[in-house]
C-alpha cells in the first residue's frame, strides 16, 4: 500500500502524458499477474481445464463382448444380484459388500472383506465401464469378465460356477431365460453338481474335472451371462458433476469465473498445481481424471502382504482368461477386441505398475492405493511430492518439491472433485 | 538523468519484468520441455535417407486415451511408392522413459505405398515420438515422427 502511494505521488508530478505511460505499464503488470492469481487462466490452461470437465465425457462406448450390456432388463437383473448375499459361499457376501453405493462403490477399508480378508483395496465402479482394463492390474478386459473373478475367489465370494448356476435357476430363472433362453438341465445333479468349478476348493475342483466338456461349457455360458448382467448394471454407474465442473463451466473465454466464487483461492491454487508443476494430469487426465493406463509410482508395500507385481501378472492373466473378449463366451468379433489385440504384454515397465484410478470422489474413497497403504489424501500428496523409491521395477515419479502450503492447496483442490450432492 | 528518461527506463523495466514473469510461469506449467527445434511435420525422411514417409491420422486433432488408426505412406526419395514392406511401430516419451500403453501394429497394406497402422494410443499430453522401422526388400531404415499432444 505504501509503495502504491509513493508511486502515485511520483507519477502525479509528471504531467498527463507521462502518467499515461505509467498507467499502461501498471495495467500490463496487472494483466499478467492476474493470470497467476486467483482465477484468471491463460488460453492453454483453460483448454486443459475443459478437458477435465465432466461435460466433455463422451457417451459410454459399447461393449461388443457383452450383447446384454445396454439392455435395461439385464441391468435390472444385475442390480438385484449385485446386492444379493446368497451369491457367496457363506451366504453373507454380495458385490455390494465391498462396492457400497453410499461410498461411491468402495468400502472405506484398506482391504476388502469377503468370506475372508482380501489383500486388495476395492476400486470404485463409478465410470469403470469406460476403461479397457478392470482391477488394479487389469487382469480382466471387460466388466463382465471382471465380475466373475471375485465370485470364484476363495477369499471374496468363495463360490463356484455350478453353485451360481443353481442359484440363478432357483431365484432368477424367469428373468434369466427371458434374456438368454433356457437354462441347462441343472436338476440333474449327477451331471451338474451343486458345487463344481476350477476353484481352490479341492472337492469342487474334482467335481468340475469329472463333468462332461459339453456340460462344463453349458455352465460356463450361464456363468458368463451372470457376469454380463452384473456388468449391465455396473455400466449405469456413471460419474456426476462436482463443484470443480461447475467452476469450469463458469469460466468465460478469458478464463475468468463469473458470479459467486465457486472455488476458494486455495482450491484454485491447488488446481493450478494439479495441471502444472504437480504433473498430476500426466496420468490423471480427461474428464474421469485417469488415463486407464498402468504406472509404477513407487507405492510402498503393505505390512504382511506379499509385494504385488502389478500389470506384469495382470497382462498374463487376461491373455489366458477364457472369459476375455477373444474367448468363446464373448459376443465380439475378434477384430473388435482392440484392447487385447494391441495390448502390451511384456516389458520392464509392467513390473510394479498399477492402473491409474479415477480421482472423481477421491476425498470419499480412501484409503488409497492397491492395498490401502496410504490412509489419507495428505499421505497421497506427500508420497507424490517426495518421489518415492520403487521396491520393484522402474519408478516413474520425480520429486516435486512442493511447499507445505502447496501440498495443502493440492489436497484442497482434490476435495472439489466430490459429487456435488455431497460436497 | 531526466525525469522523462527515468520514466522510460522504468516503463521498459516493467515490460521486461512482466513479460519475464508471464513466460517464466508458463514454462513452469509445462511438464515437458522438448528441444525447441523439433520437426513436428507429418512427412519425414528416414534416418539414412532411404525413404520418405507421411502419416495421416483418421482422428484429428490427435487425442489422448483413444485408440487411433493411422495410414502411413512410404515412398522412395524419388517418389515411387514402396510396396510389400514389413513395418514395425513403437511410440515413446523421451522424457518419461516409457512408451505407449498399447503395442500398435501395421495391420494391412492398402496399396500404393499405404499401410494401415492400428492400436496407437497416447496416455498423456507432452512430447511423443513414433518410430517406424521399415524393411522393404531387405533395405532397412527407420523414420521418426515428433508429436506434441
Amino acid at each position: 500500500m505504501r509503495h502504491r502511494r509513493l508511486f502515485a505521488h511520483w507519477i502525479g508530478g509528471l504531467g498527463w502524458r507521462r502518467w499515461l505511460v505509467g498507467a499502461l505499464a501498471i495495467g500490463l503488470l496487472a494483466a499478467c499477474t492476474a493470470g497467476l492469481g486467483d482465477g484468471g487462466w491463460r488460453a492453454e490452461e483453460l483448454s486443459v481445464l475443459r478437458t477435465l470437465a465432466l461435460d466433455t465425457l463422451k457417451p459410454l462406448p459399447p461393449d461388443p463382448s457383452n450383447a446384454a450390456a445396454d439392455d435395461p432388463a439385464a441391468a435390472g437383473l444385475g442390480a438385484r444380484i449385485f446386492f444379493d448375499t446368497r451369491f457367496s459361499g457363506n451366504g453373507a457376501v454380495a458385490c455390494a459388500s465391498c462396492h457400497m453405493p453410499e461410498r461411491h462403490f468402495t468400502d472405506g477399508r484398506p482391504f476388502g472383506v469377503g468370506v475372508d480378508v482380501i489383500p486388495l483395496n476395492a476400486m470404485t465402479l463409478v465410470g469403470a465401464a469406460y476403461s479397457s482394463w478392470q482391477t488394479w492390474n487389469g487382469k480382466a478386459d471387460s466388466q463382465w469378465a471382471q465380475a466373475l473373478l471375485p465370485l470364484e475367489n476363495a477369499l471374496e465370494h468363495g463360490g463356484d460356477r455350478t453353485f451360481y448356476a443353481h442359484l440363478i435357476a432357483e431365484h432368477y430363472a424367469n428373468e434369466y431365460t427371458a434374456l438368454f433362453g433356457a437354462l441347462p438341465e441343472l436338476g440333474d445333479v449327477a451331471r451338474f453338481p451343486r458345487h463344481a468349478g476350477p476353484v481352490e476348493d479341492a472337492a469342487a475342483r474334482a467335481a468340475w474335472e469329472q463333468m462332461d466338456f459339453a456340460d462344463q461349457n453349458a455352465v460356463n455360458q450361464v456363468f458368463a451371462n451372470l457376469g454380463k448382467v452384473l456388468a449391465a448394471y455396473e455400466r449405469t454407474l456413471l460419474p456426476r458433476p462436482a463443484r470443480f465442473d461447475r467452476y469450469v463451466a463458469s469460466l468465460d473465454d478469458a478464463g475468468r469465473s463469473q458470479g459467486e466464487p465457486i472455488l476458494s483461492a486455495d482450491e484454485i491454487a491447488g488446481l493450478r498445481i494439479f495441471i502444472g508443476k504437480g504433473r498430476c494430469t500426466e496420468c490423471h487426465n480427461g474428464p474421469r481424471f485417469t488415463n486407464d493406463a498402468f504406472h509404477n509410482t513407487a507405492i510402498p508395500g503393505a505390512p504382511d502382504i506379499p509385494l504385488q507385481r502389478g500389470r506384469i501378472d495382470g497382462a498374463a492373466l487376461v491373455q489366458n482368461d477364457i472369459f476375455n473378449c477373444l474367448g468363446p463366451y464373448s459376443d465380439a468379433m475378434p477384430a473388435e477386441c482392440t484392447a487385447l489385440r494391441f495390448m502390451v504384454a511384456e516389458g520392464d515397465t509392467l513390473l510394479g505398475s498399477m492402473k491409474t484410478p479415477t480421482l472423481r470422489n477421491v476425498a470419499k474413497t480412501g484409503p488409497y492405493m492397491h492395498t490401502g497403504q496410504l490412509a489419507t489424501l495428505a499421505d497421497v500428496v506427500a508420497h507424490y511430492n517426495g518421489g518415492g523409491y520403487a521396491l520393484q521395477g522402474h519408478n516413474e515419479l520425480t520429486q516435486l518439491n512442493l511447499t507445505t502450503q502447496e501440498t495443502r492447496q493440492l489436497e484442497a483442490f482434490l476435495r472439489t472433485l466430490t459429487e456435488e450432492a455431497e460436497n | 538523468m531526466s525525469r522523462l528518461s527515468r520514466l522510460r527506463s522504468l516503463f521498459i523495466l516493467l515490460v521486461v519484468l512482466s513479460s519475464a514473469g508471464c513466460a517464466g510461469s508458463m514454462g513452469m506449467h509445462m511438464s515437458s520441455n522438448p528441444p525447441a527445434d523439433l520437426d513436428y511435420s507429418a512427412t519425414r525422411t528416414s534416418d539414412n535417407g532411404l525413404f520418405r514417409a507421411t502419416y495421416t491420422s483418421a482422428t484429428t486433432p490427435l487425442a489422448i486415451n483413444e485408440l487411433l488408426t493411422w495410414t502411413l505412406h512410404v515412398e522412395t526419395m524419388e517418389g515411387a511408392p514402396v510396396e510389400g514392406a514389413i513395418i514395425g511401430v513403437s511410440g515413446d516419451m523421451p522424457e518419461h522413459g516409457h512408451g505407449m500403453p498399447t503395442q500398435p501394429q501395421v495391420t494391412a497394406e492398402l496399396g500404393g505405398g499405404d499401410y494401415r497402422v492400428e492400436g496407437m494410443q497416447f496416455q498423456m499430453g507432452g512430447w511423443w515420438i513414433v518410430i517406424f522401422a521399415i524393411d522393404a526388400g531387405g533395405v532397412q531404415d527407420t523414420v521418426t515422427f515428433n508429436l506434441k499432444l
